[in-house]
Formats: C-alpha cells, sequence, structure tokens
C-alpha cells in the first residue's frame, strides 16, 4: 500500500504534471503557431491594452450584463472556478506534499474550513451545472454526453478529496481514488473542453481586442 | 408516432419550408453529390478554419449563455433551435463531426439557418463568457454554402450584379450619372446654385452610397446633397464604379469578390486624390469597409480614411457647419444599427444629432451596444421573399420594443434596418414612421441658399 501510495505522489505525478503542464503549453504554442500562419490579423489586432480590459471586465461578478442576466450561473460559476482552481494548489495537505516532496517549497495555505466551503463549492457547482443541461432547453440541446463526463471527472477529486479528509468510508481506498481521480482530471485537462483554461482567456483576449480597438465598444 | 413527435415534424417541416420556394438553394443542391460535397467542406475547413474556427469550438463549453441575446431565440418562444450555440450546432459542429459527410437535407437546414436565421449582428459575442463570435462561425458556414453553389437566390442575384458591374443592383454607369444628373436637377426648384460635383479631383470628400440609393431611394442622395451643399462641404461623387460601397459578397461568403470590391472602392478614391471617404447611412457597407473587406485585401490600415454618416453628421453639427430650424416635436425612438453600434461605437454620436432635431426622444431598452437587431442585417433581407416572414416572425422582440416607446417616429441610420423595421412596423401594426438622419436633418436645418 505504502509502494502504491509512493509511486502515485511520486513518479507518476511527475508525469502527470509533465502532460498537464506540458499539454497546455502545447496547445497555447500550437493555437499560436496556427494563428501567425493562417489569421495573420488575429496577431495583428491583438492589443494589451483591450486584452487586460476585457479580462478585466469579465473577472468582475456581474459587471458584464450576461452575468447580470444569469444571477445563479454567474453565482456558481464564480465559485466553482475559484474553488477548482485555489483548493488544489493551496489546501494543507497538498502544500505539505509540494513541500516535503521534490519541490521543496512552502506556500501560503488555506485555512481548512475554508477549503471545505471550496471544495462544496465546487460539488455544488457540478451538480447545479448538470441540472442545468438536463433542465434549461437551449442548454439540453447542445449538451452531450462528453459535457457530463466533464462535470464528473472535475467533481471525483473533490469529492473523494473532501471524503478522504474526514475519513468518511476506506480511508486508504479513498486517498488512493482521490489520487487518481485528481491526476486522471489534471491528464484530461489538455485535451477536453475543460483546455478553456489555456484557450478562454485567449480567445477574450483576441475579442477584446477587435472590440476595443477596432469596433470601439465594449465587450460585455 | 406521439403528439409530441408528430408536432415536432411539423414544425420542422415549417422551418424548411421557405427553402423550397428557394430556386438558389434547390437547384444548387440537385447538382450536388455526397462526394463533392465532403470534398468542398473539408478543403474550405482545412484551407480557411485556421486557429480561429478552431479555438472557437474548442472553447465553447455548451453553456447556452449567448441564447438570450438572440432576437430570433427570443421571439420563438425559447426555442434552441434558434439559439446562437443551437445554430451552431446545426451547422458547423455537424461538419466538423462528421468530417464533412452530411446529407443534403442536413445542407438544406444548415443554409437556412445560416442566410435567413442569423444576422450576424454578433449581440450573442457579447453575451459568451469567452467572447466566441458565433457570427464568424455562421459566416464560414455561408463560405461553405457559396463554395458548394447553394445560395439563397436573391441574394445570389445580388452578388452577381457586384460582380459583373461593381454595384449591387445592376445600375449601369449611364444609369448611376443620369440620376445623379437627375437629383441636380431636381434640387434647382429648392437650390439654384446646387450642384453634385463629379469626379472632382482633390476634393476634400468621396461621397459613396449603397446601390439601393440610386435604384429605390434616391431622394437619399438628394438630401445629402443639400446638406453637403449647405455645410460648404468640398465634396464629390464618383462616375466609375466604385462609387457603391455595398458588399453582399461578404455576406455570401464569396470573399474573392469582396476583397475585389474594397478594392476598387478605396482605389476608386484614390484615384480622386480626395482626403477621406464619407458614405451614406448603411450599416453593412461599413462593416465590409471597415472591418472586413479592408482585413481580405490585408490592408494594416484604410488607404484613405473612412467615415460613416452619422460621425460626419456629428462633425458638421458640432463644428456648426449646418444648424437646426426647427426641431421635432413628436416622440421619437432611435434604433441602434448593430454595425455601426456594436462595429464601431457610434451610440453617442447618433444620440446627439437626433437630440440635437429632435425634442421628445425616448429610448428602447436594451439599446446602444445592447440593442436588438433588424433581423434583416447580414444579408437576411437580401435573401429576399421566401424568407421575409422568417425575419419578421424571429423579431416580435423588436416589435414589442417599438411598441413599448410609444413613439411615431423612428430613427434609423441603415438602410438593412429600414428595410427590417418597416416590416415589423407593417406586419405589427405599430403605426409608426421610418426615418434616416438625412430625412430629419434635411427637413429641419437651416437652408440659407434654399429660395
Amino acid at each position: 500500500m505504502h509502494d502504491l501510495y509512493a509511486f502515485l505522489v511520486g513518479p507518476l505525478m511527475w508525469a502527470v504534471a509533465i502532460v498537464f503542464i506540458g499539454g497546455l503549453v502545447w496547445r497555447f504554442v500550437a493555437i499560436t503557431r496556427l494563428a501567425r500562419k493562417k489569421d495573420p490579423y488575429v496577431m495583428h489586432y491583438l492589443k494589451a491594452k483591450w486584452t487586460l480590459r476585457s479580462w478585466g471586465a469579465w473577472l468582475i461578478p456581474y459587471y458584464p450584463r450576461s452575468m447580470r442576466m444569469h444571477p445563479w450561473v454567474t453565482f456558481f460559476g464564480f465559485l466553482f472556478h475559484i474553488g477548482v482552481i485555489l483548493v488544489p494548489i493551496f489546501l494543507l495537505a497538498h502544500i505539505l506534499m509540494w513541500e516535503e516532496g521534490a519541490l521543496g517549497i512552502s506556500l501560503w495555505t488555506m485555512p481548512e474550513w475554508l477549503a471545505d466551503v471550496l471544495t462544496v463549492c465546487v460539488l455544488a457547482g457540478c451538480v447545479f451545472f448538470a441540472a442545468r443541461r438536463m433542465t434549461v432547453n437551449e442548454v439540453k440541446y447542445v449538451t452531450d454526453w462528453t459535457d457530463f463526463a466533464l462535470l464528473v471527472v472535475i467533481a471525483l477529486p473533490f469529492l473523494t478529496g473532501i471524503l478522504a479528509h474526514y475519513q468518511i468510508f476506506n480511508y486508504k481506498f479513498m486517498i488512493i481514488f482521490h489520487i487518481l481521480a485528481g491526476q486522471a482530471a489534471l491528464v484530461i485537462v489538455p485535451f477536453s473542453r475543460i483546455g478553456h483554461m489555456i484557450y478562454g482567456p485567449m480567445v477574450r483576449a483576441y475579442l477584446g481586442s477587435e472590440f476595443g480597438g477596432v469596433r470601439h465598444t465594449k465587450d460585455w | 408516432m406521439s403528439e409530441t413527435a408528430t408536432a415536432t415534424k411539423e414544425k420542422e417541416k415549417d422551418l424548411l419550408q421557405p427553402i423550397y420556394d428557394d430556386p438558389g438553394v434547390m437547384k444548387g443542391l440537385e447538382k450536388l453529390d455526397e462526394a463533392t460535397i465532403e470534398r468542398v467542406i473539408n478543403q474550405t475547413l482545412e484551407a480557411e478554419g485556421g486557429a480561429r474556427l478552431k479555438i472557437l469550438v474548442e472553447t465553447c463549453v455548451h453553456c447556452g449563455l449567448c441564447s438570450d441575446a438572440c432576437h430570433f431565440f427570443m421571439s420563438h418562444d425559447r426555442d434552441p433551435k434558434y439559439a446562437p450555440v443551437g445554430k451552431v450546432k446545426q451547422t458547423i459542429w455537424e461538419m466538423l463531426r462528421k468530417k464533412g459527410k452530411v446529407s443534403k437535407e442536413f445542407l438544406m437546414r444548415a443554409v437556412q439557418v445560416a442566410h435567413t436565421e442569423c444576422n450576424l449582428c454578433r449581440r450573442c459575442v457579447q453575451y459568451c463568457p469567452f467572447g466566441i463570435d458565433t457570427a464568424h462561425l455562421i459566416s464560414l458556414t455561408r463560405r461553405i454554402c457559396h463554395k458548394l453553389g447553394i445560395t439563397p437566390q436573391y441574394i445570389q442575384d445580388t452578388a452577381h450584379s457586384h460582380s459583373a458591374t461593381y454595384n449591387q443592383m445592376w445600375v449601369k454607369e449611364d444609369e448611376w450619372t443620369d440620376s445623379l444628373f437627375w437629383q441636380e436637377d431636381e434640387s434647382r426648384d429648392e437650390i439654384p446654385n446646387m450642384r453634385i460635383p463629379l469626379e472632382k479631383e482633390g476634393a476634400d470628400i468621396y461621397y459613396s452610397v449603397i446601390a439601393p440609393e440610386p435604384k429605390f431611394r434616391t431622394q437619399l442622395i438628394y438630401q445629402a446633397a443639400v446638406i453637403m451643399h449647405e455645410a460648404g462641404a468640398d465634396w464629390t461623387m464618383s462616375s466609375l464604379p466604385g462609387w457603391d460601397n455595398s458588399d453582399m459578397c461578404m455576406f455570401t461568403g464569396d470573399l474573392e469578390m469582396m476583397g475585389r470590391l474594397k478594392r476598387r472602392h478605396f482605389e476608386d478614391a484614390m484615384r480622386l486624390k480626395v482626403k477621406r471617404i464619407v458614405m451614406g447611412e448603411c450599416g453593412h457597407a461599413f462593416r465590409s469597409i471597415y472591418d472586413t473587406g479592408n482585413r481580405w485585401d490585408a490592408w494594416e490600415s484604410m488607404p484613405v480614411t473612412i467615415q460613416h454618416s452619422v460621425d460626419f453628421f456629428e462633425e458638421l453639427l458640432r463644428l456648426g457647419k449646418i444648424k437646426v430650424k426647427t426641431k421635432i416635436q413628436e416622440k421619437v425612438t432611435i434604433h441602434d444599427p448593430c454595425n455601426i453600434i456594436r462595429g464601431r461605437g457610434l451610440q453617442e454620436k447618433l444620440r446627439t444629432v437626433v437630440h440635437a432635431f429632435c425634442d421628445n426622444v425616448v429610448e428602447m431598452y436594451p439599446n446602444k451596444e445592447h440593442n436588438y437587431c433588424c433581423s434583416a442585417g447580414g444579408g437576411v433581407i437580401n435573401c429576399g421573399p421566401p424568407h421575409k416572414n422568417t425575419r419578421i416572425v424571429g423579431n416580435s422582440v423588436k416589435a414589442d420594443q417599438l411598441r413599448e416607446t410609444g413613439a411615431s417616429i423612428v430613427v434609423a441610420p441603415c438602410h438593412n434596418c429600414h428595410g427590417g423595421i418597416e416590416d415589423i412596423i407593417h406586419a405589427n401594426h405599430l403605426g409608426m414612421e421610418l426615418k434616416f438622419l438625412g430625412d430629419i436633418i434635411y427637413e429641419h436645418m437651416e437652408k440659407p441658399d434654399a429660395i
């Protein structure tokens, strides 16, 4: 059991990290090269000023009209994304692994209660999004099994994580499951629509630049 | 079959009906076979899809937040088929998913979606959390339809006109100059010393219009000429092809022709060595010159400065070149054309001009860059009579907006908006009068030279 654990958090974690980071870098580089080759005007219109303006506007909850029109999606959307990004990085147990593991670095850790709250937010977000996919007609129409699969991929590490933390069910089994689920999620990111974590800001950068620099209007 | 399923089938049949009336699509489909369809789609996606297609399709998380932005969706009881993402699903997604192996039935629906149920107004782009450019994806679908030869007949006819005459309405060269002489002649009764300068080299302004102006709305040229004259503008019009700034080829996906049109327009202005192009009250032409055609021609910036008439009228007022004589007292509302508002941010200048001439302006909401499209733009009205009801029924939200203002006059500085809103006003018995800025300015400005 210990050997398995050591393997998972050791060599396998390195492999996963390489695939995750390498995959995202590869996606960024590949799409940028393709844009340079086939859509050169994309690069021409891209401007830092409008990019930052657009990013800023869409990072403020309820600022864009679209967010105000869908208050619950905005509410769950923000909490979900905050949890998805912060918990894996700043959770105490994870930080200890960074510190004791190969990286040897120490980071700020979030209080356990906050991690719990955010984890619940992520899970609630997954349930909310899944329910929305099943009940809202315009979303249902464009939903297929992959959309649900992605929610499961995100939900599993958080669900198993909190279960392991509170030692519900078999801890040893749960922690192994948690590690594997987390690693699976990381590996899937660059090869699925969760890749929007890198593509999303890129699309917005371009669109923000067009709206700001060419169309002289707001994109929110 | 259950009742619901039968009803759905019936509804789908209804949706397809107008396409059967469109020989441009039906005759085109007859000539196609599956191998050709697959080859053309894949070649186009491969050659022109590029990074934008890839990133837009792969980033979309199918959240549906774009839906509320679309007047078609809102006007059809939130039917998901009319949601922007729903339209993408019925067009380019399927072509990508099936790697071009799509049926003629699929294409029949795809043409209808791309050409008659999306105005490329880009409102949904503002409502997508990522800013996914649905209009780009629908335009790409139209490009594929163009290459397959299944573009709706009426708009294809205008594209043919562009390629044969460099104007949209089959206006012959002598007919064009004749129209200008005719308007000049007419004006002598009102302003004896008025001229419509033609071929004046080195003028400050090259004034261009869309071909429907000499063809159907010649009074607009008259009015613009009076405004230019009274403002003391140093202006000219061209006698040669290039005078028409419109561009239906941009909407049919005939991008090669779009590039030629824009090049001719600018080259004609350069031939006359003018300082700037001022164009009439049209939205799509502005988009084509300012945002789309110039990119195809790979110009870093415009070879000649381009100015929309809303911008120009505001400048004339600001500089005191024209003065307000009388003001409209009736209730007036403002329609914001997508291509010059969401496409160029002219909303405040538009209001400056309208408020200068109207005492009682009431806004319709949402407005400015969040306006609902007229449902005629994006080449939809140009697809002609078979599809007229699609755009009228598909924009009941605009009718509601107009009704709620209680206004008796609607100002819309765009030709397509005029066509679309006029139909909406009639179909919904709104009893409103529709005006261009030129109509208002001409009627209510000081005209010292007039008899």
